[in-house]
């Protein structure tokens, strides 16, 4: 324990001494805390549409005032050239275009389908996917509401559906980014900070000495980890600030409960930054190797998509990937006020990964080569 | 030039003796590809949700039926009171839960119509907004059927819709560029900041800068090996993504070939720059990983759009070089755009890459005196 | 008479081998060292010393052989040799970026000595070196000869049995070089056995026995003065030009 105490004197001593380290640890995240956060937007609200209306009826005009009173469509411009449309879609000024044919209302009223044609910029993926969801419910209300008005039949549906948006009824995708971003900020920081200090050691040649001297390595060890996983815990808590003062997240759970597990995630995660460091011999190796592992961890999170529109054998490769875990955790406790019991899989899954990969670094740290 | 054309080779040998890092070179575009093409995904397939069916009739069956058979949705609850399903939602068993009332089928003969409730988990905003689209647009429609006997095959209103520059909306396709911004400017900046870095670091570039070799063939001496890597890197995307993914090939391989050779110089510079601003590795890293990994994903247009972010973050997005980096392959790739088309977005590199090594070369004079 | 002397052996070593692949580092080295001696390992670089000094250590495990220090094998109970040994590589290995007083502190908790103790020793130590007004200056600022004489000094401040050094005056000026040897002196005066692979070879003249080698084997082993008289010459040098090229 004395040995351990001296050091961890040694490790603070020497990551407060080296100024622009401390001072990027801090800053960077902070920054990119305060200006990603709102980059990553997937408000569905603007999507601009350009319309070509060829049939000037009752019905297209009704469709057209009903696309622009909804929240989720611009009108880009009206136009009754449908090159000119085109062309607008391709350069991008407009995302959706919407052509309705000179015989659309008449089709509906002979009781054939009336026709129209959506043109979606899809490049983006997503947002034409829910661009055409939208539509595809405009116009199955307007259409069959259309219809009854004209057996002069009742013009309500017997059917309505009501909808809450629990945990975050405002659909902030802030709320949902923000625990994200945060985890792979101090996750990034944790791991290439430990990974590349080891290493460093190594290219220094001062390893050779402490291995030279009878210090217990898991002594050595703890001491490599515990610093990192102070200033990872110190960076969360910095970013939870600035998360509820910035971007006023809501902190239904735990706190406790948050950096419960957020140690247990760092001392595993920190825990692979040092496997690895075992493995290289040179900073630039180990920084390569660790930004391989993080990246593939950070992609495969669930971080900007949904893990559950993933194919059945990528969501076990994530049960090996200790960020879904922790970003799942992040979230539940945060925004639904998750306890311990509703996250003991993930718990189970940190901490399982969390002895793995501890063991084996223990194990993969040679004093003697 | 026959001692830099030796000098270069022996910092080629140098790379290339260091298999672990070549081998994660190659795996690394191949497992993001991979992963954005077979893993992430924003489709909508199979969603949990549970039932809280209050009224346990045949309509509420039929409805419940309707959900399951449209694909998007699977049933993996049932709930007998209110609080199970706070519960699961809670725990993040179900997305969302679909609540019948009491008398459900009744309701759907009176004049009000039938409430049926949607409660959405929105901690993920969007797959909540999705979800409650795709579901509405169900229950709507079985209620328009039931409420005047409509045709059930014939919509009023059909829409045919053109998904365009990406018809089979493959996530993969608007991730290929992405994935070659980031994977070149990691390899060509964060790789030549660290190693040049790492030559400060140990005193070894005085050694070298007291040779006979001129700075500036240093200089080319250690980032010409990551050209090669970077061409190899970029051409092992292209083509997974074409032969695997289908990715559309429609312009000039020798414009897209430029466009790379610019923007791997851009990232060459910038790698170059941070390491005449850094004083050690560790620095280095931090610099590059830190300005380059998050931004270069989520402020380069790569996963969210441009158009979607507050206006502060798009100005900032146009000081992004990856940002120009996947316009201009984009345009070259999927809508076969040609030289004056992309001009602008070369011009706009250019410039970059002339501001990183003016940079540089003042940075280096002053170190030097 | 010959069972006693053995018995004051501090380093046994028989038929060491080392290999790294195909290529053999060490073949088939014995000797022993007594206590309290000054024992000296001369060899061109790359004749095999530093792989030799990092496996008695116990940095590095022997492919073949038996190699004991301090009464321990070193390949078994690396870490009981650990606490009987100090060792200063080739390379300065003291934490540059603490002062010269906090390394001192590190190493000597390390070792188990008490605080009161560190203090004792290491004001004792810096005085005598006269590095006592730089305690607190840190390390990466001091010259390359103080470094070498504040790493000897740290690598016996929990007063070994035994202390390694590994081509520990490579680079540093002549003076500076016989204040070391003085340190290596004062610190065989107080029992301390000195093992010392050097390359320049009047160095090998202070020592009490040297072993010169080449390409991985032993070539001589024997007091400088014996093996001058062996080979019929003025100096050391000689005596290694004539061993490693013999043709």
């Amino acid at each position: 324990m004395r040995i351990l105490y001296y050091l961890l004197q040694k490790e603070f001593i020497q990551i407060v001494r080296n100024k622009i380290i401390l001072r990027l640890i801090f800053i960077l995240p902070v920054v990119q805390l305060l200006v990603l956060v709102n980059a990553a937007t997937m408000d569905m609200k603007n999507m601009e549409m350009v319309i070509c209306d060829q049939d000037h009826s009752s019905l297209s005009n009704r469709l057209i005032s009903k696309i622009e009173a909804s929240p989720f469509f611009v009108l880009e411009r009206m136009t009754p050239d449908v090159a000119n449309g085109r062309e607008r879609l391709e350069s991008g000024e407009a995302d959706l275009m919407l052509v309705i044919p000179n015989d659309f209302e008449q089709d509906v009223i002979k009781g054939q389908s009336g026709e129209i044609q959506l043109l979606a910029n899809a490049i983006n993926s997503q947002k034409a996917q829910l661009g055409y969801a939208y539509m595809q419910r405009l116009t199955s209300d307007l259409g069959h509401q259309f219809k009854l008005e004209m057996t002069g039949e009742k013009t309500q549906s017997t059917l309505s559906s009501t909808y809450t948006y629990w945990y975050n009824p405002e659909l902030d995708y802030k709320f949902f980014m923000l625990p994200g971003i945060l985890v792979v900020l101090v996750s990034v920081v944790g791991m290439f900070l430990t990974a590349m200090n080891l290493v460093r050691e190594k290219e220094m040649g001062t390893i050779e000495q402490i291995n030279v001297t009878p210090v217990p390595k898991y002594t050595f060890i703890v001491a490599k980890l515990l610093p990192f996983l102070v200033i990872g815990l110190f960076e969360l808590a910095l970013g939870l600030v600035i998360g509820k003062f910035v971007y006023n997240v809501p902190m239904q759970g735990s706190l406790w409960l948050v950096f419960g597990i957020a140690s247990l995630y760092l001392a595993g995660l920190l825990g692979l930054g040092l496997l690895l460091s075992t493995f290289s011999a040179s900073q630039q190796q180990v920084t390569f190797v660790s930004y391989f592992f993080l990246l593939v961890f950070i992609l495969m999170s669930g971080i900007f998509t949904s893990v559950d529109n993933m194919p059945e054998w990528g969501q076990k490769v994530n049960l090996f990937n200790p960020l879904f875990y922790f970003i799942d955790v992040m979230r539940s406790i945060l925004l639904k006020g998750a306890q311990f019991w509703d996250l003991w899989r993930q718990i189970l899954g940190i901490t399982i990964l969390a002895i793995s990969f501890l063991t084996l670094a223990v194990l993969n740290y040679r004093k003697t080569s | 030039m026959k001692q830099l054309w030796v000098f270069i080779k022996k910092e080629s040998k140098h790379i290339f003796r260091d298999s672990r890092t070549l081998g994660v070179l190659f795996l690394m575009p191949l497992a993001q590809i991979l992963i954005f093409g077979y893993v992430i995904s924003t489709e909508i397939k199979d969603a949990r949700i549970g039932v809280y069916n209050k009224a346990n009739d045949y309509t509420s069956h039929q409805v419940t039926e309707r959900l399951i058979s449209s694909g998007y949705f699977k049933v993996v609850a049932y709930f007998s009171n209110k609080a199970e399903m706070e519960t699961s939602l809670r725990r993040g068993n179900i997305q969302m839960a679909v609540v019948f009332p009491g008398d459900f089928g009744n309701l759907m003969q009176s004049s009000d119509g039938a409430p049926l409730q949607l409660v959405a988990d929105a901690s993920e905003a969007n797959t909540a907004q999705m979800l409650v689209n795709y579901a509405q647009g169900i229950v709507n429609r079985y209620g328009w059927e039931k409420t005047g006997d409509i045709d059930q095959t014939t919509l009023p209103i059909q829409i045919d819709v053109r998904m365009f520059y990406n018809p089979s909306l493959k996530g993969v396709f608007m991730s290929v560029p992405g994935i070659m911004a980031m994977i070149l400017i990691l390899v060509s900046a964060m790789m030549t900041s660290i190693s040049i870095t790492r030559e400060k670091e140990f005193g070894s570039m005085e050694v070298l800068l007291i040779s006979p070799l001129k700075p500036w063939q240093i200089i080319v001496g250690k980032v010409a090996p990551y050209v090669l890597l970077s061409f190899v890197n970029a051409a092992t995307i292209l083509l997974v993504g074409i032969l695997i993914f289908e990715v559309p090939m429609n312009g000039s391989w020798l414009l897209l070939g430029f466009i790379n050779l610019i923007y791997i110089l851009l990232s060459l510079s910038l790698g170059i720059f941070i390491s005449t601003v850094a004083n050690s590795q560790m620095v280095a890293m931090f610099i590059s990983l830190f300005a380059l990994m998050l931004p270069t994903i989520l402020l380069s247009g790569f996963i969210y759009p441009i158009e979607n972010m507050p206006d502060p973050l798009q100005w900032l997005s146009l000081l992004m070089p990856p940002r120009w980096y996947i316009q201009s392959v984009k345009d070259v790739m999927f809508k076969g755009a040609g030289f004056f088309v992309v001009w602008k977005e070369l011009l706009i590199m250019i410039s970059f890459l002339s501001a990183f090594m003016i940079l540089s070369v003042k940075n280096f004079k002053i170190r030097l005196e | 008479m010959r069972k006693a002397e053995s018995s004051m052996d501090v380093i046994k070593v028989d038929k060491l081998v080392k290999k790294f692949g195909d290529f053999t580092a060490n073949d088939h080295l014995s000797f022993q060292v007594k206590k309290g001696e000054i024992f000296g390992f001369l060899g061109a670089n790359g004749a095999g010393k530093t792989t030799a000094i990092k496996i008695l250590c116990g940095l590095s495990a022997p492919t073949e052989g038996r190699v004991e220090v301090a009464g321990f094998d070193v390949e078994h109970q690396t870490e009981k040799v650990k606490k009987s040994i100090g060792y200063m590589s080739q390379k300065f290995s003291l934490y540059e970026d603490l002062t010269v007083f906090e390394n001192i502190r590190l190493f000597g908790a390390i070792y188990g000595l008490s605080a009161g103790l560190i203090r004792e020793r290491s004001e004792r130590m810096l005085k005598n070196l006269g590095l006592y007004e730089q305690r607190n200056r840190l390390i990466g600022n001091l010259s390359l000869g103080w470094k070498q004489k504040l790493a000897f000094s740290v690598a016996i401040l929990h007063r070994p049995q035994i202390v390694f050094l590994d081509e520990p005056t490579s680079g540093v000026d002549p003076v500076t070089r016989r204040q070391f040897w003085e340190l290596i002196y004062q610190a065989a005066a107080e029992g301390i056995t000195v093992f010392i692979t050097t390359h320049y070879l009047d160095e090998a003249e202070y020592c009490d026995r040297v072993t010169i080698m080449a390409d991985g084997k032993i070539e001589a082993l024997e007091t400088p003065r014996k093996l001058k008289k062996q080979f019929d010459c003025e100096t050391m040098n000689e005596v290694f030009l004539k061993l490693t090229r013999p043709h």
